[in-house]
């Protein structure tokens, strides 16, 4: 009981936020990015069957669902991480500012650079916290010269809130952090390359209630400066940090829809059940 | 819901007399276990610690020689040669020109007699030779050096002579004395046990194990990079792994006839040399590099691969930025392995000629040579006594250099070690 009440709560917190945005929301051009008719295959097995979605740039995107709901899968199709998977296979369309992201011509390198990936497990480089965050502009040119790859350390910092707590150990290594600190220095990490759209794959199931805070916090303040798209497995979560919800089950897009409408009034018999906790 | 199988069981007697068998079975089995595990240390150790005992002290000798003095009056031998003769490119001509070797011996004859000479290393005037060379000082008067005895008469004063020697060491008595044998650190190889010297297969050794070095370890490394990281799972694939894991265990004596027929009798490269010698260890080495490479790279978490690709790292850039410095320290410890091993090899290395007399260290890849194995093979099928306690010397020499090549390769690999 005293879950579906901290739930309401949440929900109506995101409703007021989100009603602040939504006008923003719509008014915002064509979506950031695409998926149209997406089927991906492991083998004979077909783990996503036909999902279509547009993620906004102005917008917190969360995929929820029970585990192996192919959640995880289809946010791995948006950066073609899927390649390193050899039996796997990606059909119908996604695109990237309209660019099909699938395309011959599209340079895989330079896409992951621009839709920037956060994993499960915070996995800094067993390097300096410096060389964590300047790997990614270094080996794309980004900076020319010593002062500039400083300033975009810093600011990237500065952006994931790591600044003020590793100011005077950037040489330190990244692996010497917290778990919730190593998980920001990760965001940093990807919001160095400067990145259009950040994908988080279930962020904080590895870190305590405090750094998952952290973490929420920070995904608000990135909000409209990067389309922003989180797998989770906590209701909560994606009701507190999310203004669009995806729902997946059995590798299907039951609904996908405003984030308040999912938790507060879901149109599919599937979702309010699994919302309400009956199955999942 | 499980009521009935309850009722069935009996209450646990945790202090029954049963249960305190069981406990006493088990530390028991503990204890024996540690004994057991103690006593193989210790056999180990012991048997380290004979074979330390028994080559340090035969080997000593090997690194010492038995002296006699010889008066040398340069000025009276010569005419009053001038020291400014020995100086210079000419100087070794000059002293031929001056019949050095005549000089040494008919000095020993006045000190020893007619048969004075048979007291000495036929080759000990060449220790005169080098003396004037570094000090030509000395040819401007009388002098005294200590040259070498023959063997027989250094094995005698060492302890282990056959009667004859033992009497004529008794005669000579005090007028002998134990000096470092610096032939030994220097020379090659001999027919005069006092004259051996182990400089020409450990130069030989040295340029082999460089080679085997520059090819095996790129090739390997590369090989387990590509095997591991890019190349697709399939059954070709399958079945080099299945090879090369195969190569690994082959005699090493067959390598050795791979390189004479490849590399000597297809390729036609010069015979004996270190080339050919480093190229057939390195054939022998790559299997045992590639398959502790490929171990290394596999134990790379998945997910730093991971995060350097989603930051946009090409394939190649996560495997030479992320990949190979985290695998290194692995790939190390398989490099020590498979070059200690290839430092040790005899038999392949008798397949391409380098078990050849060599008596001038080898100055190219391409020039003849022998390795400090090879040479300890060869020494030990001597039959001149003097030789037993020069291939025990030979034998320190190999395990102080397998000894600094493996303290090398640890101090490379915990400066590579990343911490987490």
């Amino acid at each position: 009981m005293n879950d579906d009440q901290n739930m309401q709560e949440s929900i109506e917190s995101a409703n007021m936020t989100d009603s602040v945005t939504k006008d923003i929301a719509e008014e915002t051009g064509p979506p950031k990015m695409t998926a149209r008719n997406v089927d991906v295959f492991y083998g004979d097995k077909q783990a996503i069957n036909d999902v279509s979605i547009d993620v906004n740039m102005d917008s917190v995107t969360a995929f929820i669902g029970p585990s192996g709901c192919g959640k995880s899968t289809f946010l791995r199709c948006m950066n073609r991480m899927n390649d390193t998977i050899p039996i796997a296979r990606v059909t119908g369309d996604i695109t990237l500012e309209g660019d099909d992201i699938y395309a011959p011509q599209m340079d895989v390198v330079q896409l992951r650079a621009r839709v920037g990936m956060v994993f499960q497990k915070p996995n800094p480089f067993p390097k300096s916290i410096y060389d964590n965050i300047a790997y990614g502009p270094r080996i794309h040119g980004l900076a020319t010269g010593k002062e500039e790859l400083d300033h975009i350390v810093e600011s990237s910092l500065h952006r994931a809130g790591l600044w003020g707590e590793v100011k005077d150990r950037l040489q330190d290594s990244g692996t010497a952090l917290s778990g919730g600190q190593q998980q920001r220095l990760c965001i940093a990490r990807a919001i160095a390359v400067d990145p259009e759209v950040i994908l988080m794959d279930e962020p904080c199931s590895a870190l305590d209630p405090i750094a998952t805070a952290k973490i929420e916090e920070l995904i608000h303040e990135l909000r409209g400066k990067y389309a922003i798209v989180i797998v989770t497995h906590n209701m909560q979560q994606a009701a507190r940090v999310s203004q669009k919800t995806a729902f997946f089950h059995l590798g299907t897009l039951v609904e996908y829809g405003e984030t308040t409408d999912i938790f507060t009034n879901p149109r599919e018999e599937k979702t309010r059940d699994y919302i309400t906790g009956r199955y999942g | 819901m499980n009521s009935l199988a309850d009722t069935k069981r009996r209450p646990t007697d945790w202090q029954g007399a049963e249960m305190q068998k069981r406990i006493a079975g088990r530390y028991a089995a503990e204890r024996r276990f540690k004994a057991m595990g103690m006593a193989a240390i210790m056999l180990s150790v012991s048997f380290l610690a004979f074979l330390l005992v028994v080559m340090v002290g035969n080997g000593f000798l090997g690194f010492t020689q038995t002296e006699l003095p010889v008066e040398i009056d340069f000025p009276a031998a010569t005419g009053g040669a001038s020291p400014s003769q020995f100086e210079g490119p000419n100087a070794n001509a000059n002293l031929q020109v001056m019949g050095l070797r005549d000089i040494v011996d008919s000095s020993i004859e006045i000190q020893y007699g007619q048969k004075g000479t048979d007291l000495f290393s036929p080759g000990g005037w060449t220790a005169v030779n080098a003396e004037i060379l570094s000090n030509p000082e000395i040819v401007g008067q009388k002098t005294t050096v200590y040259l070498p005895v023959v063997s027989d008469l250094d094995v005698a004063y060492k302890g282990e002579g056959n009667p004859e020697s033992e009497k004529k060491v008794a005669e000579l008595g005090d007028q002998l004395s134990t000096g470092f044998n610096w032939n030994f650190l220097g020379n090659s190889d001999a027919t005069d046990p006092m004259q051996v010297g182990i400089w020409g297969a450990f130069k030989g050794s040295l340029i082999t194990m460089i080679v085997t070095l520059l090819l095996a370890f790129p090739v390997g490394v590369l090989a387990a990079l590509y095997l591991e990281e890019y190349a697709p799972k399939n059954r070709l694939t399958d079945l080099i792994e299945v090879s090369i894991n195969n190569l690994a265990a082959v005699p090493s004596i067959i390598f050795g006839l791979l390189g004479l027929a490849v590399f000597l009798n297809f390729f036609g490269m010069p015979r004996s040399g270190a080339l050919v010698g480093g190229l057939t260890l390195a054939l022998m080495t790559m299997p045992v590099i590639v398959i502790s490479g490929r171990n290394a790279v596999k134990s790379v978490p998945p997910s730093i691969r991971e995060a350097a690709l989603g930051i946009g790292a090409s394939p190649l850039q996560v495997v030479f930025h992320h990949v190979l410095p985290l695998a290194l320290p692995g790939i190390l410890t398989g490099t020590i392995i498979g070059m200690a091993r290839a430092l040790g090899e005899t038999a392949p290395l008798l397949m391409i000629g380098m078990r050849a007399f060599i008596a001038t260290p080898p100055s190219s890849i391409t020039d003849p040579a022998t390795v400090l194995p090879v040479q300890i093979f060869l020494w030990s099928d001597e039959v001149d006594r003097g030789f037993v306690e020069k291939t025990s010397a030979a034998i320190i020499v190999l395990l102080l250099f397998l000894l600094t090549m493996n303290a090398l390769a640890i101090y490379l690999r915990n400066r590579f070690e990343t911490r987490w």
